[in-house]
């Protein structure tokens, strides 16, 4: 089978699986979520511009390095692909830190947002009260518009594919655990689990670089989210006046048995930068400064 | 996996095609909000970049406003494709009469700002010889560049050789910015494209 042919396959999976999780039961509050919740009134007090001040989100340093993408570079050996250094939100952009930020740029609330920048279902359902019951849980429903501006307000841009996949490959002790059948197998377990018992309360085992929840809770955006799949071999495919792509050697997939990767990288290439769906969220990443 | 994967059963597809059209017509049927500026809620000029032309003159993409604007991004060490597009936009300029050439503006966006400096832009547009009004061969940066892209529906991605790959279409704006058609191909001119071209500037602008 042609990589792009397994690919579209593989997209109206991920399409599928979004749309299986049609109903998200409304959820307990947990201990933490309250805590929060009762937290944040107190503390506002203190704070001279509460709105303005949002608590630093924590950081993981990530170490430059080189690994086996599961996208080629566009040489045909697949030589590993240098990421150099930077850092990484160690957990997913919370609910409460999304309120906060569309209380200080109202353009990216759900009322304001430009209709370019976002589709109907962005912050679906989100208001105040949400806010004070899932606060600490994932932000979902961001289109990549939305997600790129709230990692600017801090100071951040999103990942790269090659970024999130680099760090996605650790398990709690190793870098790169991917050949593992045990790590591919829990992953896994993720895909089989109904929308309707999980929930997208952010925090677990920190990995190896103490990112938490790169797997298991919500697929997550990344700056070159579009351009995952340019492939050459789609010029081969259909009507040959169309010079879609430009570009030798092109990227083609690897590691075809990483299906807990792979299911990214079609889920991510089906979107355009206005979507927003239930189970797709962010964490953004600094590059060092010069 | 592969096997598995031909196995899938055709209602699966088949449930996945409907929920993909479903959900095209949800996006197509978005109420635009009322807007917070005299902008369109879905003009493409809502990107707030700064852009730079092959004159070392800064711009904002709204400056297009109130003009059809035949748009797409390219790269000027790009030795195949690019100078087609170039080609392809002036053939359908081409296809347009005088009055109609002059309610329209071409707008050629580098994706690879590190490299395209306004110097390069220039050497590009002199010996393209599309270094005069109607044409504009710009750069911003890195991440306007993206953002530009994701508004376009236009897809790039750096190689390991310094090669982009990247996909070559070409986007009509209408008057307001709002994307109102694209065509893939490359070489001649599209007599569907330019047809919308047409119908495109036959209409007045929304004035939204």
């Amino acid at each position: 089978m042609l990589p792009t042919t397994l690919v579209r396959r593989l997209a109206r999976l991920a399409r599928l699986d979004r749309s299986t999780r049609l109903v998200r039961l409304a959820r307990p509050a947990s201990l933490a979520g309250l805590l929060c919740a009762a937290l944040l009134p107190a503390l506002r007090p203190v704070l001279s511009e509460p709105l303005a001040v949002p608590v630093a989100a924590s950081y993981v340093s990530v170490p430059a390095g080189a690994f086996a993408s599961v996208l080629s570079g566009g040489s045909s050996d697949n030589a590993p692909v240098a990421v150099a250094a930077f850092s990484l939100r160690a957990q997913p952009v919370t609910v409460a830190e999304f309120l906060q930020f569309t209380k200080v740029h109202p353009e990216w609330s759900r009322a304001q947002v430009p209709a370019v920048f976002a589709d109907a279902n962005y912050l679906h359902g989100l208001d105040a009260s949400v806010a004070e019951l899932h606060g600490q849980q994932a932000i979902t429903n961001v289109s990549w518009f939305a997600a790129q501006a709230f990692c600017e307000s801090e100071q951040a841009r999103l990942p790269t594919w090659y970024e999130w996949e680099y760090v996605g490959a650790a398990d709690a002790t190793h870098a790169d655990a991917r050949n593992d059948p045990a790590w591919r197998a829990q992953i896994l377990g993720w895909y089989s689990q109904p929308s309707s018992q999980r929930q997208l309360q952010v925090g677990a085992a920190p990995n190896f670089y103490g990112a938490q929840n790169m797997h298991g809770l919500i697929w997550e955006w990344v700056d070159d989210f579009n351009a995952l799949l340019v492939s050459a071999d789609s010029r081969n495919q259909g009507d040959p006046d169309q010079l879609q792509y430009c570009g030798a050697g092109a990227i083609s997939l690897q590691d075809r048995e990483n299906f807990a990767i792979l299911m990214r990288v079609a889920l991510l290439s089906s979107l355009s930068g206005a979507d927003s769906t239930k189970d797709l969220g962010f964490r953004c990443a600094r590059s060092p400064v010069q | 996996m592969q096997s598995s994967f031909s196995r899938l059963p055709l209602g699966l597809c088949l449930a996945s095609c409907l929920l993909l059209s479903t959900q095209a017509m949800a996006q197509t049927s978005v109420a635009s909000p009322a807007p917070t500026t005299a902008l369109a809620s879905d003009s493409v000029y809502q990107v707030n970049a700064t852009l730079t032309d092959q004159n070392g003159r800064a711009f904002k993409l709204r400056k297009h406003l109130g003009k059809a604007v035949l748009a797409s991004m390219f790269y000027t060490s790009c030795k195949f494709v690019c100078p087609m597009l170039i080609d392809t936009m002036a053939l359908t300029r081409q296809g347009l009469t005088p009055e109609e050439r002059a309610q329209i503006d071409m707008l050629l966006i580098s994706f690879d700002p590190q490299r395209d400096d306004v110097k390069k832009l220039k050497s590009v547009a002199l010996s393209r010889e599309v270094d005069s009004s109607p044409w504009t061969l710009a750069r911003t940066d890195v991440s306007s560049s993206r953002k530009i892209a994701a508004t376009l529906g236009i897809q790039y991605r750096l190689l390991s050789d310094g090669e982009f790959n990247h996909t070559t279409v070409l986007v009509l704006l209408d008057r307001d910015g709002r994307v109102v058609g694209r065509t893939q191909k490359m070489g001649a001119a599209d007599p569907a494209f330019i047809k919308l071209v047409k119908q495109t500037l036959g209409t007045k602008a929304s004035g939204s």
